[in-house]
């Protein structure tokens, strides 16, 4: 039986009524990650002891009779950003292959105490600065739908992960689109929630401003699911929201009748695939057929957005990453003092991306320079968030593609930093802003999945499950699955 | 040429709450090395500061006393360089919009009293410790980081360059050292170095009124130190500029043994901090009604209780300012007025017998062994008459090394002053017959031989007779013989 096929939600199901046992489900995935890891190399650790070990508790409380919670027993994997107790989390980076954290990340804490399994810690570009995957210091990992591609970026192995049936959700990080754009590339669901809904305890900073831990799914079922078990305050976390968490499957409901639409011209600039904006047309047509409002908006200041994100995520990537220098944890390479410890130590274990951004950042921060391009890109940012703030004001959801295209091949855009940016180009607005979106499966263009992006207002997220969960009962596109295909 | 100079302190204060500024480990001085540690203190990839209320209030407190405004809206910046003693390579602190600004504190030299301006009061985690193998950093092959300290609360106090000497930056220092002490936020110890001073000095022609290149002074680890350090330093300046050289701005390092100061770095190499408003911090908002609460419940600060000590003891300002400037030495002085001591007579004690063994025992007045009650008992017996101040010190030697009351060493040891005329008459009538020559002499006219009959009793009596006594009883006898 292939139950790495099926979602979270209906695995439950299946344990609960005991019709399987966690065993079963976690063995099955385990002999799937054994069937493909080869083809996708989602993984940089797996954890099969302890994955069976956490199945096997779960499998003991369904026979005394006890609630389990939707997650329990049932596979998914962690981004290699997340810090867990005991367990290798290296941030695809050399600088950390060594380094153990002695502590769980809020989000593992609290998957744990839902008795959620975690088969491994999945690729990604390195410290999440990419959008392809390629940036991994390790490997590259393949698009499930054609092993040539990539499967976007930065939680490309979590994506890919869930689209090769080597774990049932995972978690990722998005910090420009880096949860979204990955799964548009491999037709999944990916939300990155309002900043501040999900603790960022025991997530290895890039940007901290910009960062958020959300979910990657099949469904938008099991992303509400995934929600209810990680989002929340978090004392350890400042930046926390302190409000309370609703149930996001009440959220689970087929009808958008009167939602207020908005169509952002600016995100139908040049370089989008024809494809993919006949899709996200297509789809506009369709909610509106299913009740909805739509008007088109100009969102002004988009054309900045991207600008303001490459000096500012760098700028705070510049100091996040400063602590990686041989000191007391992670890789060191000996110097002749402690100057040169830190230049060699850097220089051998960090990716060239990350140094490219580090410099970007150390310049936008230097005197001189800090007011031109730090504090400007600031003012940009407000006026981002202003754009949104004002479309707000009449409207419940802004929809755009997720992505101008679709997965690119692999080694296509590694020599092109600026085309590689511009895979960003509608996603990073909405961390500017801090908003919550969500990018769900809309059409394929010549095989590949293409990615619906829907934007809330803050704390938004019910609006975006209800939106997305009425255009998926709607369409099928997210229930094909990913084939394998392609020439890795 | 005749020049003016000009000083400016930066002083650093570890706050004495329990808890590190960003995360819940302990403070405690001299624990076990890398014991107070944690994820956040550590800096491991990950981890996220909280800051520590009562470092906010702490920092409000002090604000406040040094007449400050405090900002409703302050934030933290991110200070980023390199050094291992420091885990994140950036230190945490405040920028642009400190918690509190525009202060001002009274200072007192020579009898002059002068205003100097305190730019701003900000907070920040300290760094870690490191420990070289070798004696000194220069013969040192490796090094190891205690990082015990690291994220420990620090506040630092910025001046105006309002001092024009090095004793009124070393008053200025010892106002703010008393201050923090009476507000009870700071252990203010420099030798452990809770406090530290940072001092920067330049100087001018006189009557010029653009600033000179400045230096800035590190390592000033006593008051000491500021004031020998500046001197020299002043000196310094003073000789390069008359022989037509340049200051150059420079960091310089005061060697207390040596008595001079090196270059550390001259300002051109130094780092551009790349400031940046710290992402995982949200605002210090403060509510205007929690500063006024703050504002109402300080506690008696130095020159209020100078001027009380004047105005209810009737001590002079000199006694005032120099018991005042130590809350603990105050605090005994109050004690023993509560123990119906005269305070006069309590202040003199303090600044005389009291601070002479604390200096010889390298103690604080806080380890006194001589309870305020205890001295107080001792002014009482010398009010009495029990015994004469002279012995009372021979007591209060003796109370200082037993810890014994002054009551039970006069008894145990027989110290009670005679003040018996018929016991003194005996010894004075004996002693004038032994000693005729002194009488004759004394008779004739030489006051000082009555000094020397004097100290005849005095012998016989073992210093316990009343020395009033003594002398006119002596008085008295020689002119009827």
């Amino acid at each position: 039986m292939e139950l790495f096929k099926y979602t979270a939600a209906q695995l439950h199901q299946k344990l609960v009524s005991k019709e399987i046992s966690a065993t079963e489900l976690t063995q099955n995935v385990l002999a799937r990650m054994d069937a493909v890891e080869n083809d996708v190399k989602s993984y940089i650790t797996e954890t099969r002891d302890s994955a069976l070990a956490q199945a096997k508790a779960v499998d003991t409380k369904i026979s005394q009779g006890q609630d389990i919670s939707v997650l329990a027993g049932v596979p998914g994997a962690l981004k290699d950003n997340m810090c867990t107790k005991g367990v290798t989390t290296t941030c695809a980076s050399q600088i950390l292959a060594n380094f153990v954290p002695p502590y769980d990340a809020t989000v593992v804490e609290k998957l744990r105490a839902e008795d959620a399994v975690v088969v491994g810690k999945a690729n990604m570009d390195e410290f999440a600065m990419g959008g392809s995957t390629e940036n991994s210091s390790f490997f590259p990992t393949h698009n499930p739908w054609d092993l040539s591609t990539v499967p976007g970026g930065s939680s490309g192995g979590s994506a890919a992960a869930v689209a090769a049936g080597e774990a049932i959700w995972a978690l990722g990080s998005d910090t420009g689109g880096s949860i979204r754009q990955p799964a548009s590339y491999c037709g999944l669901v990916g939300m990155k929630p309002t900043y501040g809904r999900v603790s960022r305890y025991g997530l290895v900073a890039y940007a901290s401003s910009l960062d958020q831990i959300g979910p990657i799914t099949r469904d938008v079922t099991d992303c509400a699911h995934v929600l209810n078990s990680i989002c929340g305050y978090d004392a350890k976390d400042s930046t926390s929201i302190n409000a309370g968490v609703p149930d996001y499957t009440k959220s689970l409901v087929n009808n958008i009748k009167g939602l207020k639409i908005g169509l952002p011209r600016e995100y139908f600039a040049s370089g989008m695939d024809p494809e993919v904006e006949r899709a996200i047309n297509k789809a506009i047509e369709q909610l509106v057929a299913l009740g909805a409002e739509y008007k088109e908006i100009s969102m002004p200041h988009t054309e900045y957005a991207l600008s303001a994100y490459y000096m500012l995520a760098p700028a705070e990537a510049s100091s996040n990453l400063a602590r990686y220098d041989g000191v007391s944890f992670g890789q060191r390479v000996e110097g002749s003092d402690i100057v040169d410890m830190y230049k060699k130590t850097r220089s051998e274990f960090l990716g060239a991306e990350v140094k490219r951004r580090i410099m970007l950042g150390t310049y936008a921060l230097s005197a001189g320079y800090h007011d031109a391009y730090y504090l400007k890109a600031l003012k940009v940012r407000t006026l981002v968030k202003q754009d949104f703030d004002k479309a707000f004001e009449n409207l419940d959801v802004i929809i755009t593609p997720t992505a101008p295209t679709t997965a690119f091949k692999i080694g296509e855009k590694t020599n092109d930093p600026l085309a590689m940016y511009l895979q960003d180009v509608c996603t990073i607005p909405v961390n500017l802003a801090g908003v919550p979106a969500v990018s769900i499966p809309c059409g394929f263009a010549g095989g590949m999945p293409i990615g619906l992006q829907i934007i809330a207002k803050p704390l938004g997220e019910e609006t975006l499950i209800r939106t997305a969960y009425t255009f998926e009962q709607n369409n099928d596109y997210h229930k094909g699955f990913a084939p394998l295909g392609g020439v890795k | 040429m005749d020049y003016e100079i000009v000083i400016g302190l930066e002083i650093h204060t570890e706050l004495k709450t329990h808890s590190k500024i960003f995360c819940g480990c302990s403070t405690k001085f001299g624990s076990e090395q890398n014991t107070n540690v944690c994820p956040v203190c550590l800096g491991l990839p990950g981890v996220l500061p909280v800051i520590n209320e009562k470092v906010v209030e702490f920092a409000v407190r002090v604000g406040l006393a040094l007449n400050c405004e405090i900002l409703p809206f302050s934030k933290f910046d991110r200070k980023n360089y390199y050094y291992p003693d420091l885990p994140k390579n950036f230190q945490t602190s405040q920028y642009d919009l400190p918690i509190a600004v525009n202060g001002h504190l009274d200072i007192v030299v020579d009898g002059q009293t002068k205003r100097i301006g305190i730019t701003r009061v900000h907070m920040e985690e300290d760094a870690g410790k490191l420990v070289h193998s070798g004696n000194t950093i220069n013969d040192s092959d490796s090094a190891l980081v205690d990082y015990n300290r690291t994220g420990v609360p620090l506040l630092e106090i910025v001046s105006e360059p309002d001092m024009s000497s090095p004793e009124e930056a070393r008053a200025y220092l010892e106002k703010v050292k008393a201050i923090l002490e009476y507000l009870d936020v700071s252990d203010c110890k420099m030798e452990e170095g809770s406090l530290r001073c940072d001092a920067n000095i330049s100087l001018r022609p006189r009557g010029v009124k653009k600033l000179g290149t400045k230096a800035e002074i590190k390592n000033l680890n006593s008051f000491r130190s500021v004031q020998r350090g500046l001197e020299y330093e002043a000196a310094r300046q003073e000789e390069v500029l008359d022989e037509g050289g340049r200051i150059i701005q420079e960091t310089r390092t005061w060697d207390e043994n040596k008595g001079i100061s090196l270059s550390m770095r001259s300002k051109e190499q130094l780092d551009d901090y790349r400031f940046l408003p710290e992402p995982d911090l949200v605002p210090v908002i403060v509510d205007p009604a929690k500063v006024e609460e703050i504002r109402t419940n300080l506690p008696e600060l130095p020159d209020a209780r100078k001027q009380r000590l004047m105005d209810s003891y009737g001590l002079s300002e000199y006694d005032a300012s120099v018991i005042t400037t130590s809350k603990a030495m105050a605090d005994y002085l109050d004690q023993g007025v509560e123990c119906k001591a005269d305070a006069k007579a309590v202040a003199n004690w303090l600044m005389g017998e009291v601070s002479k063994h604390l200096n010889n025992d390298g103690i604080s007045i806080l380890a006194c062994p001589v309870a305020p009650k205890q001295l107080a008992q001792l002014i009482a017996l010398i009010e009495k008459g029990t015994i004469s101040s002279k012995i009372a010190k021979t007591v209060f030697e003796e109370m200082w090394t037993s810890r014994k009351d002054a009551e039970v060493i006069v008894k145990e040891k027989g110290l009670v002053q005679i003040s018996d005329s018929s016991e003194i008459i005996g010894i004075v009538d004996a002693v004038i017959a032994a000693n005729p020559q002194s009488v004759a002499d004394f008779n004739a006219g030489k006051e000082k031989a009555i000094g020397f009959l004097v100290g005849q009793i005095m012998k016989q009596t073992k210093g316990r007779a009343n020395p009033d006594m003594v002398n006119s009883l002596l008085r008295e006898r020689m002119t009827s013989n």
